[in-house]
């Protein structure tokens, strides 16, 4: 299939894994003290297990599973509120599929639908606006989810809404940025991380720059990567490469679909509707400072928090459960040892294990059954 | 019919449901044995006998939103559904019954189309529809229309298809490309307007398995449907206590589904098939499987794709010799977020 086959051509991996290996010897890294690679997007983490790429690499190089996620890294306290809102009679609550399983306190919105709450799976924004304009006597919530990945398709739906004048639709905003979340990361004293592998669809809304922080101020190199095996493989060779050249740049390997500068009709809507603002809590890694995105006061009238008033809920992570270190990198999922006995995807203590892009998903997916 | 719609006269014992049967249900699937009208099917022992020594019965129900989709409806699908479970037993499908619960208010022109593919389809598979049931329930008690049908057919004395038979070595086989049906039916629910030539693989799958019967070396064949080709090699997995190893590079996908998996983040081996069996053969024999199912037009695309393994796992290798365990899904597969 064109556009897919020629990115996952054995021939071409063979030849990019021959290229590690012949790198990663002019470098310092070793099997004991191994190159440690953040992937900072669950589409990557996602793809390195489907494609087995991990077991691939020689010992020198290590994957490190991101946040990237955006359902991994949802509060049980948001779930919760989603929920109340859910469970009104005159709500209809849309949501992407991956949202539905998550675990709040009080259960999920999957759970929710079982008991009588007209939850809805979508495929896109706009298809809760559609169910608006078909239900004038229902208020429709959109539960806005995720990195500047999918903020402009919710923040032109917003734009869709306002220019038609729609009154019963509104969204429950839980948009993430990327960048708070890397400099939080960075300013961890006790993690480990050599390199980047940049997400690939958010920067084709934010572009390369604003990674150049990583770069200047920590020095450690980004690569944004594509989700192909040979992007993915190809990233690791541009990362082993700056590493022998005693380099540190943030280069893009994802040019066919990145550009530097990012996406300047994206970024104009984003500014249009969101603001960033405030401080945000996210599971497993508590509050990050300036992480918050808003509904600006142009779109507050679409704002559910605002017109539903939800109890605000703070739900601490389970002690037992060490979402927050796989999500740092402090441990593997395997090392937790809660997996695959008290958390599986049936009896989930948080959302990696759930969402279809969280790092312990892949592992019970496809790794379970391996030794810690 | 005068009747646009039904209504739950047609259900009642009425002349309303008289009418219903007659001109449609006994018209549409004619044959002698409806036609006597009484409250079962006489079937002579003799015919059956004369086919095998083993009677075998199945019966399934079918719910399908929505009701009409490319490739098919629930009418060919209840049809197909039940012939195809009992063939890959190695039966000859012979007698159908059908039950339907219809909402109130479905359109009669619906409920005619969806009975003539019904009738059409079994005459293609050459099995007759001698007995049934109609009940209408009010508006909001269904959606639109369910099918229940069960079927007998008999199995040749010689056969013994089995999944207790499946031996370490042996060969998987399936008959064409994988997820046609289930991919073709998302897209239509959930309306999401991909384009492209998705279409379900519903079909009887009699005739192609009569091409079977004479090979030995068939240790079992089962129908891909709900839970896909994965589901079917974890069935056979627990029955028989080996493994199966299947290669993702010898995996037969049309372009379309590829894509919608591609798209969507799904794997086409959980998707529900319609029109697939999954074969395990001897490895003597696998070829000539092979050449069988080719010799048919359901089979043209018919491929090894993987073998029994001692090591008791469902497990895919890779494009690139890496393995991987082949879970089953926890939950209906959903698209990813981004």
């Amino acid at each position: 299939m064109q556009f897919i086959d020629e990115f996952r051509n054995p021939t071409q991996v063979k030849s990019l894994l021959s290229q590690i290996h012949a790198w990663v010897k002019k470098t310092s890294f070793t099997a004991e003290k191994p190159l440690q690679i953040m992937e900072v997007c669950g589409g990557h983490t996602h793809a390195i297990f489907k494609f087995g790429l991990e077991r691939l690499l020689p010992p020198e190089i290590e994957f490190i599973h991101g946040p990237g996620c955006p359902v991994c890294v949802l509060p049980m306290g948001r779930i919760d509120a989603c929920i109340e809102i859910a469970k009104r009679p005159e709500v209809i609550f849309c949501t992407f599929g991956d949202a539905i399983r998550v675990p709040g306190r009080q259960g999920s919105l999957l759970k929710a639908r079982q008991e009588g709450a007209a939850v809805r799976l979508i495929y896109s924004p706009m298809d809760a606006l559609t169910i608006a304009e078909q239900n004038p006597d229902k208020k429709i919530v959109l539960f806005g989810l995720g990195f500047e990945t999918t903020m402009p398709s919710v923040a032109i739906t917003l734009q869709q809404a306002k220019q038609r004048n729609i009154t019963n639709f509104f969204v429950f905003c839980q948009h993430i940025t990327i960048i708070p979340t890397l400099k939080s990361l960075l300013m961890t004293p006790d993690i480990q991380i050599d390199a980047f592998l940049g997400p690939g669809h958010l920067s084709m809304v934010i572009g390369t720059h604003p990674y150049s922080f990583i770069c200047e101020q920590y020095h450690k190199p980004v690569v944004v990567s594509g989700f192909e095996p040979t992007d993915i493989l190809q990233s690791i060779v541009m990362v082993l490469k700056q590493f022998a050249n005693k380099q540190c740049l943030v280069e893009n390997q994802y040019r066919r679909v990145v550009p530097d500068e990012g996406n300047p009709r994206a970024l104009a809507v984003i500014n249009d509707v969101f603001i960033m603002q405030g401080d945000d809590e996210w599971r497993g890694l508590g509050i990050i400072p300036d992480s918050g995105v808003r509904l600006n006061e142009t779109y507050a009238a679409f704002d559910a928090e605002k017109h539903f008033q939800p109890k605000q809920q703070r739900v601490a992570d389970d002690p037992q459960s060490r979402c927050g270190d796989v999500l740092t990198g402090r441990c593997k999922p395997l090392e937790c040892h809660l997996f695959g006995k008290q958390c599986t995807p049936e009896s989930a203590y948080g959302a990696l294990m759930v969402s279809s892009e969280g790092a312990c998903a892949a592992y019970y997916q496809y790794r379970q059954g391996e030794p810690a | 019919m005068t009747s646009k719609t039904i209504s739950l006269a047609h259900g009642s014992g009425t002349s309303a449901s008289q009418t219903l049967i007659d001109e449609l249900f006994i018209s549409a699937f004619k044959n002698d044995l409806l036609a006597t009208k009484e409250d079962q099917a006489r079937i002579s022992l003799n015919h059956l006998t004369a086919d095998g020594n083993q009677l075998a019965f199945s019966t399934d129900s079918y719910v399908i939103d929505p009701l009409f989709f490319p490739g098919g409806n629930i009418g060919k699908l209840a049809i197909c559904g039940t012939v195809n479970d009992l063939a890959v037993g190695g039966a000859y499908p012979r007698y159908l019954s059908c039950g339907f619960i219809i909402e109130e208010g479905l359109s009669m022109d619906i409920l005619t189309q969806v009975v003539h593919s019904m009738a059409e389809t079994a005459k293609a598979a050459g099995v007759s529809i001698v007995t049934g049931d109609t009940k209408v329930v009010p508006r909001g008690a269904a959606d639109k229309l369910f099918i229940n049908t069960a079927g007998i057919g008999v199995i040749p004395a010689t056969l013994n298809w089995g999944m207790p038979q499946i031996q370490v070595g042996d060969k998987i086989i399936i008959n064409g490309t994988l997820g046609d049906h289930g991919a073709t039916i998302l897209n239509e629910r959930e309306q999401l307007g991909l384009m492209g030539a998705l279409s379900s693989d519903c079909t009887p799958l009699n005739g192609l398995i009569d091409q079977l019967r004479p090979i030995k070396g068939i240790r079992t064949l089962r129908d891909a449907t709900r839970g896909g080709v994965n589901a079917v090699l974890h069935e056979f997995s627990q029955a028989c206590g080996y493994g199966m190893l299947v290669e993702e590079s010898l995996l037969p996908l049309s372009s379309p589904i590829r894509g919608i998996c591609e798209l969507l983040g799904l794997d086409p081996l959980n998707f529900a098939n319609e029109g697939k069996v999954v074969i395990i053969a001897s490895e003597d024999s696998a070829p000539d499987v092979l050449d069988a199912l080719k010799s048919h037009p359901l089979g043209s695309q018919a491929a090894i794709i993987g073998s029994v393994t001692q090591n008791p796992q469902v497990y895919l290798r890779g494009l690139y010799g890496v393995d991987r365990i082949l879970d089953l899904p926890q939950h209906e597969p959903l698209p990813r977020i981004c």
